[in-house]
Parts: structure tokens; sequence; C-alpha cells
């Protein structure tokens, strides 16, 4: 079977983040990493490579900056066989309509029976990526799935909506965004991490999919912001490292705030 | 484009209180950009009387999709109908909360319409004759104002962003439309459903609520936790991601998806702090967070954070408690 999983570049969700002032866009210089998230789904595709279908082909599919090869290397150290990095200057700026137009162009290229996506990006923490590239690529689609069981040209999934857990059937192809209690990704070995650079690694850009550079980046953005101000705050936080009075020091505060008496 | 379409949701027969915040604000954004707001309504042997009642929430029309394809809170026959209702609507902007289903559903909207979408809203405003959103970012440290540059305007607001009042008990005409399904939207079948057992402690009604996610290991991890909470005459509340592993019980899950609770104290044991679970806490009285981790975002919003183990935190605290008697 041909598994895809879509991986995003984010800023290192334990550095400081911040916007732009000019183009009120994240500042994407910083430390950057793979998204937390999306290595549970490549786990997810690992796992169906080790167990069911072991003749499993798994392609890592990402959209950003050259740059962001590193976290491709990243997501293919894991487990992925190889890569396709949509990479162009006109891809900047997109908003989730613009990735979500270049990730369909790229996957529908590739024919994969099953789209894997995370569950949402840390950086922006939405969560409708899967929703939108199965609508585009005309595929289901099952969002926040918590198992994967794969049999009989569908899967499986069992996820949790806000009366309590659904199980549902897809026909494959379809698209599954995973959550992040689907399984416990592990760390590559060191020879994974050296590998990873030497497996196939295709770069291609807007021409080279037949996107229209003015459907997606700014020009093809759908949203537009206007401004920034900041929202009203939680106020004062008090922040000890414990030193083995942690507890002893908790406790005085809320005597002090009277919510222990 | 003229109007304003609020996508409202039916679970367990009735409409969802979240769909009647969001339909109130949406009529509140509806008079100041001079626009009317239509309520849209997607299941299956829906009663009219009741989707009419939805006038008494800002609707000026209900426009119902009545349908077998509908019943099961499957999101992508809800894209087609919401596809076929803008056909004939020709809205400018689409609302809906933030529930699995209706999050599923705009962004297949949006897809197909080729429309900008706004998730996790949090302000609706009218600026220059158009939608502005307030949607807040990194963390919550930053509000971005954000607009449409497309026709069609697709919006998610953030859970509890609004609250429901009890309406005004008017009505508004129901109108039933017949939407044509792809092939593709019927793929997906429901199969089985666990509902939720809500046996365990209410949750809802405890005064404090020691949370743990994650960070406590495993399920065992669970048992200092309850430990702790019993010390403070308290129930014990939990993240998604433990619920999804199987370590805690779904009723006890607070976020997004989970319950609202509002508790004099929050203690939250190994939780990161995502926006999907601090939408279901932050209203608690004085939060309390324990994290190894001293970039977790919940110290954003914690009164009181320490950045330590829980397996050596927590039991000290149920001692001190405990001898408070
Ligand atoms: C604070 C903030 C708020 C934003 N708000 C909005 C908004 O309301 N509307 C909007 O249109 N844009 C918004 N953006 C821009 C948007 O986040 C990104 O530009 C765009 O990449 C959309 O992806 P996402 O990460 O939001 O998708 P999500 O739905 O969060 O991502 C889910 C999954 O999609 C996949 N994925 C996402 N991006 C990529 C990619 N580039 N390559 C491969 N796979 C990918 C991954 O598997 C990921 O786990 C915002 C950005 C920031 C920083
Ligand atoms: C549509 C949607 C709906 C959602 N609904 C909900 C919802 O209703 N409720 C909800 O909670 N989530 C919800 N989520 C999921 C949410 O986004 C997060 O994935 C989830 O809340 C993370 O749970 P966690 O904090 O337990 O785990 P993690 O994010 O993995 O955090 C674990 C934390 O524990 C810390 N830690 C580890 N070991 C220790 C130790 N020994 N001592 C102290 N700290 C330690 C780590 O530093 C880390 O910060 C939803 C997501 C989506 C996309």
């Amino acid at each position: 079977m041909r598994i895809a999983i879509c991986v995003k570049e984010v800023p290192d969700p334990t550095a400081e983040k911040r916007i732009d002032a000019g183009t009120n866009r994240l500042v994407r210089s910083g430390e950057n990493t793979l998204n937390p998230y999306d290595r549970h789904a490549i786990e997810a595709a690992v796992q169906i490579k080790e167990g069911p279908a072991p003749d499993t082909e798994i392609t890592v599919v990402t959209v950003g900056p050259e740059s962001a090869s590193r976290s491709v290397d990243r997501a293919l150290a894991q487990g992925g066989d190889q890569s396709v990095h949509i990479a162009d200057d006109a891809a900047a700026g997109s908003d989730l309509l613009g990735t979500a137009r270049i990730l369909a162009a790229a996957l529908k290229r590739g024919g994969y029976d099953l789209i894997l996506l995370g569950q949402q990006a840390a950086d922006s923490e939405s969560y409708v990526m899967a929703g939108m590239v199965a609508e585009l690529l005309e595929l289901p689609c099952v969002t926040q799935a918590a198992s994967i069981e794969l049999g009989d040209g569908a899967v499986t999934v069992k996820r949790q909506v806000e009366t309590g857990y659904d199980t549902v059937k897809a026909t494959t192809p379809c698209v599954v965004s995973v959550s992040d209690a689907i399984n416990d990704p592990r760390y590559p070995p060191l020879p994974a991490i050296m590998g990873a650079k030497r497996k196939p690694h295709e770069v291609l850009s807007l021409a080279d999919l037949g996107v229209d550079a003015g459907a997606v980046g700014a020009a093809g953005a759908g949203t537009s912001v206007s401004g920034l101000s900041k929202p009203e705050g939680r106020g004062d936080t008090i922040v000890i490292e414990d030193d083995g009075s942690a507890a002893e020091q908790l406790v005085a505060f809320l005597i002090e705030k009277k919510v222990v008496a | 484009m003229a109007g304003i379409a609020v996508l409202c949701e039916v679970q367990g027969g009735e409409i969802a209180k979240g769909s009647l915040g969001v339909l109130e604000e949406a009529a509140r954004l509806g008079a100041a950009l001079g626009e009317p707001v239509e309520a849209i309504v997607c299941g299956s042997g829906l009663d009219d009387a009741a989707m009419g009642a939805l006038g008494g929430f800002g609707a000026s029309k209900v426009r119902v999709a009545d349908d077998a394809a509908l019943a099961s809170g499957i999101a992508q026959p809800v894209v087609d109908a919401c596809a076929s209702a803008q056909e004939s609507g020709q809205y400018r902007y689409w609302l809906a909360g933030a529930s699995i289903m209706a999050a599923d559903a705009m962004a297949g909207l949006a897809a197909r319409l080729g429309a900008g979408i706004v998730i996790d809203a949090v302000e609706l405003h009218a600026e220059g004759g158009a939608l502005v959103t307030r949607r807040s970012g990194l963390g919550d440290s930053v509000l971005a104002h954000c607009g449409f540059t497309t026709p069609v305007g697709v919006v998610v607001t953030r859970s509890n962003a609004f609250a429901a009042t009890e309406g005004t008990g008017g009505s508004a005409p129901v109108e039933r439309f017949s939407p044509s399904f792809k092939a593709y939207s019927q793929a997906v079948q429901l199969v089985g459903h666990e509902d939720a057992e809500d046996s365990g402690p209410d949750i809802g009604a405890a005064e404090v609520l020691v949370a743990g996610g994650r960070g406590l290991g495993d399920a065992a991890g669970f048992g200092p936790i309850e430990e702790c909470a019993a010390a403070f005459g308290g129930a014990v509340a939990a993240t998604r991601a433990v619920v999804d592993a199987g370590w805690y019980p779904y009723s006890a899950q607070v976020g997004q998806t989970g319950k609202t609770v509002t508790p004099k104290l929050y203690i939250a044991c190994g939780i990161s702090g995502a926006i999907q679970h601090k939408v279901g806490m932050q209203g608690s009285g004085t939060i309390v967070a324990i994290n190894k981790d001293k970039n977790a975002p919940i110290f954003d919003y914690a009164d009181f954070g320490i950045v330590g183990d829980v397996t050596t935190v927590v039991p000290k605290l149920t001692e001190l408690i405990k001898a408070r008697g």
C-alpha cells in the first residue's frame, strides 16, 4: 500500500515566537522543528508497514521553504521511504486554503491509498487541513483518529466526538488525521538520522505541479490579517522551580488566596 | 453574496448549546452589517417546531436538510448540504461553533467554495462593512485581526467564546431543502458508537479538580492524582490525550470536545495546556500547574506554576492537605 504523510515544519514550540509587525506573519527564521503532532502520523504509518502491510511505501510530503528539508529528514528518519517537498517562493504566505491546494496537487500526483495528517499544527493550532485536502481530492475523510485498523479496502477508525466514541469505516483511498494518543512515536536511532539524507528526495515547484501561483501564497490567500492586538491576560503568574519545597509553597499560596482553609 | 449562514448542530435531538451562542453572535454581527442571518440545520427526523425556535436566537429563517444520510453526524454529507444551501442562498459568510463535526464540515465547505477560513475565532467584528474576526494565536499571546479576501468567508469559532442566552422565545419560518450527495461523501459509514458513560463523579459540580495529563506516564499514574483529589474533597479531571489512550474515562475529560468546568481550584498535573484543553477550564477560580517543562503553555494561564515532577510534588501536596484535615 502507498501511504503519504503530510508534515509541517513549525517554530520550535519550546522557543519564544513572534509575529512580524510589517507582514503580520509568524517569524519563521528562528529554531524550527517537525510539528510534534505529525510524528504520530508517521508512527501510525510505520506500524502499518511493520504489521498488516509490509509492502507499504511511505512518502513524506511537505510544503515549505527549502530550509524545511531538515524537518523532512527528521520525518524520514522516523520511518519514511522518500519525500516530496514543494518549495517555491510563490508559496510563501499561503494560508489554510493555499496550503491545502498545494498539498492536494502533490497528493493527487502520487495516487496514494492512505493520506495521513497530524491532529493539528503546533503553531497555528488549527485542525482542519485534513478536511480541506480530502475535499479537494474528493476523497472520504476521517479526522482525530484514536486508532486505525486496515482491511478489505477500507480503514476502520475509532474517534472521539462530543457524545463519546464513534467507530467509522472509510473506503480507501482516504484521508485520516490522527490524535496524539494513537501511539507513542519512537525516537529514531542515530544511523536512521544519518541515513535519512540519502533517501530519495523530490523537490518540486508550483509549476511542476501545475498549480497556479496566483491561487496560493500571499497572492491567493483567502484570509488577510489587518492588525494585531494583545488579548487580556490572566494576570500575574507565580512560577517556581521545585527545590523540594514546592508543595509547601503551593499550600501557603492556597491559604493566602483562601482557596483552602 | 449576501447574508450570514450559521450551521446549527443537532446533538441528541437538540440544537447544541454552542450553536445557539454562535447564532446569537451572528445576529449581532448581521445587524451591524445589515445582513440577514439564516440557520442551517442538518439531520434526520427533525421537528419543524423545534427548528423554528431558532428564530428566538436571531435566525430570520431556518433552512433544514432532513435526510437519512445526515443522521450519523459524519461531516462530509453535511458539506454537501451546506454547498446546496450556498447555491440557493449565496451567503457571504458561514459561521459554526467548534465541534468535531462542524469544524470538519466547514473545512470541506471552504475548500469546495475556494473560501478563506478562520479557525478558533474569539470575536466577530463589523469593520468597514465586512466581517473581521479576532483569531488568537501563539498560545493566546496575540490577537490577529483576520478578515477575508474571497467572496465567501468561513469561520469556526472557539468553544465557549459565545455563551447563549435563554433566547426571546420567538420563532422563524422553516424551509426544507434537499441536498444532493457526492459519492465520496458517503464513503464514510458509522459502524459503532459508545456513549460516554456518566457513571463517575460529576466533575462539573466539584469545587476542586485535580487534572491529569500524559505527563502522568501511564494509567497507574492516576492513583496519586485520585488520592490528591480525595484529600481536597474534589474530583479528578483528564485531558483528551489520556482519555483517547484509555488511561481514564471520557466522563472526566475537560476541554473543547469534553466538559467545561469552573471549579474554585483546578490543579493541572502533567498537562501541556493546549488551547483545546484550556477552553474547558480557563474559567476556574485559581489555576495551578505542575509540569516539568518550564516552557509548557499551561504556565501562561496558571496563577501558580510549579516546574517540577508530578511524581514527587503531587504526593507531598496530598500529605500536606490531609494533615490540615
Ligand atoms: C497563529 C496563527 C494563526 C493562523 N490562523 C489561520 C487561519 O485562521 N486561517 C488560515 O487560513 N490560516 C491561518 N494561519 C496560517 C496557516 O497556519 C498556515 O499558513 C498553513 O500552513 C495552514 O496550515 P495549518 O498548520 O494551520 O493546518 P492544521 O490544520 O493545523 O494542520 C494539520 C495538519 O496538516 C498538515 N499540514 C499543515 N501544513 C502543512 C504543510 N505546509 N505541509 C505539509 N503538511 C501540512 C500536517 O499534517 C498537520 O499536522 C495561521 C498561522 C498562525 C501562525
Ligand atoms: C478538535 C480537537 C478537539 C480536542 N479536544 C480536547 C479536549 O476536549 N480536551 C483536551 O484536553 N484536549 C483536547 N484536544 C487535544 C489537545 O489539542 C492536546 O492534544 C491535549 O490536550 C494534550 O494532552 P496532554 O496535555 O495530556 O498531553 P501532552 O500535550 O503530551 O502534555 C504532557 C505534558 O506533561 C509534561 N510532563 C511529562 N512528564 C512529566 C512529569 N513527570 N512531571 C510533570 N510534567 C510532566 C510534559 O512536559 C507535557 O507538557 C483536542 C484536539 C483537537 C484537534
